[in-house]
């Protein structure tokens, strides 16, 4: 499985990679996860709200600081 | 409506406390009380209902609907919908470029970026508390329009040139709107509700300690003679001054509520939590990686000049509201 935590750096989108790192822990899925923090990237998602969730290609979540419980949910 | 909350505390001041009323330090000590307690059920209530709200205006879809529109019609939009859609400054940079990239023209891009962290729902509240219902919509009503006109007056100079190049070169991705069921929302409105909460009751409850201290003590006649409504002065060096404070917005709500009560003018107070809001300097720090130190410029002087003349017209109004 292929993450991407989309964002420009500030603390939210710190947050969302934290939560994402230890629901993928606490799932023990093979995962690679990436922080994009190129807005020529962020853009060409098509994103125009930080923190975003890209799984495997397909946007999946934006502007939003997604809890383990909702992480779950997306990554199963 | 907060009656039996105001009877409340004066009976824990008077009763607990053996405060007597009348006293400086029983007055500060119930400004106190009732602030932080009302403006919290206020604002927990107002935030729910706005996220709630907002879970159905995301940024695609305020895109398309102002995309439909043209002239300053399109202005007007932008400016309302930035009331409603949800939005950090963090996210300026991708909303700048997916505006400007989806063909919103640029001055209908400011129209949503000055709106949009001027009217904000925890200002709104916290004005709601402090002044009444006609000052926070009146409050609601300069904000659009100084977004509306603000944006109009930055299409009319035809300032794309201020665009960084590249922006103008990048691929916006085809972005989609996010399906999401009633769960969602509610989970997306209450998350919202502690996230705001949780950050600014700090700035608040310092905020309200010290408009306490000036309900008490804060010698009216010097006031009222420096910052009043009649001194012209005081508007500008009060939007001066709110440029570089941001995060304690909030929290000079409450001070500037003690301040009227001493004297200081209404549109004076208004215009200073206008600038502090929406001329800060770590946006512009973050929307220089855009546009250009000139254009900036222009953001900052119509946008000031805008707040500047809303803050005469509070102080005018004032005795009618």
């Amino acid at each position: 499985m292929e993450i991407k935590i989309l964002g420009s750096g500030c603390k939210k989108c710190h947050q969302l990679e934290k939560n994402v790192r230890d629901t993928v822990e606490k799932m023990q899925i093979t995962a690679d996860i990436e922080h994009v923090s190129d807005i020529e990237k962020i853009i060409g998602y098509g994103v125009m709200s930080t923190p975003a969730l890209v799984v495997n290609n397909k946007v999946l979540s934006t502007g939003k600081v997604l809890k383990e419980k909702e992480l779950v949910g997306i990554l199963s | 409506m907060f009656k039996w909350l105001e009877d409340l505390i004066w009976l824990l001041v008077e009763n607990v406390f053996g405060l007597e009323r009348g006293s400086n330090l029983a007055g500060s000590v119930h400004f106190f009380f009732y602030d932080v307690i009302k403006i919290l059920i206020l604002l927990s209530l107002m935030i729910f209902l706005i996220s709630y709200v907002r879970s159905y205006f995301q940024t695609e879809r305020t895109r398309r609907i102002v995309s439909k529109f043209r002239g300053i019609q399109a202005n007007f939009m932008a400016s309302l919908l930035g009331i409603v859609t949800p939005f950090c400054s963090c996210s300026s940079v991708p909303l700048f470029i997916g505006f400007v990239e989806g063909g919103i023209p640029l001055g209908v891009t400011f129209s949503f970026l000055i709106t949009s962290p001027i009217v904000n729902e925890a200002a709104f509240v916290i004005l709601l508390a402090s002044f009444g219902i006609k000052t926070a919509l009146l409050y609601v009503v300069c904000g659009v329009l100084i977004g509306t006109l603000g944006g109009y007056l930055i299409g009319r100079l035809k300032l794309e040139r201020y665009v960084e190049e590249y922006v103008w070169k990048l691929q916006m991705g085809a972005g989609e709107e996010i399906n999401q069921n009633q769960k969602d929302r509610f989970a997306f409105a209450l998350s919202q509700l502690k996230e705001i909460v949780g950050r600014i009751w700090i700035y608040l409850l310092i905020g309200i300690g010290i408009g306490a201290a000036i309900h008490g003590w804060a010698p009216e006649e010097i006031l009222a003679r420096y910052a009043g409504p009649e001194n012209p002065l005081a508007v500008i060096v009060a939007v001066v001054c709110g440029i570089p404070l941001y995060s304690n917005a909030l929290g000079a709500i409450p001070i500037a509520e003690a301040l009227i009560g001493k004297g200081v003018g209404l549109g004076t107070a208004l215009a200073f939590l206008m600038a502090v809001t929406a001329l800060s300097l770590p946006e512009m720090i973050i929307l220089r990686k855009v546009i250009k130190v000139k254009l900036i410029g222009f953001f900052l002087v119509i946008t000031g000049i805008g707040i500047i003349l809303v803050g005469y017209l509070f102080n005018a109004i004032y005795q009618y509201l």
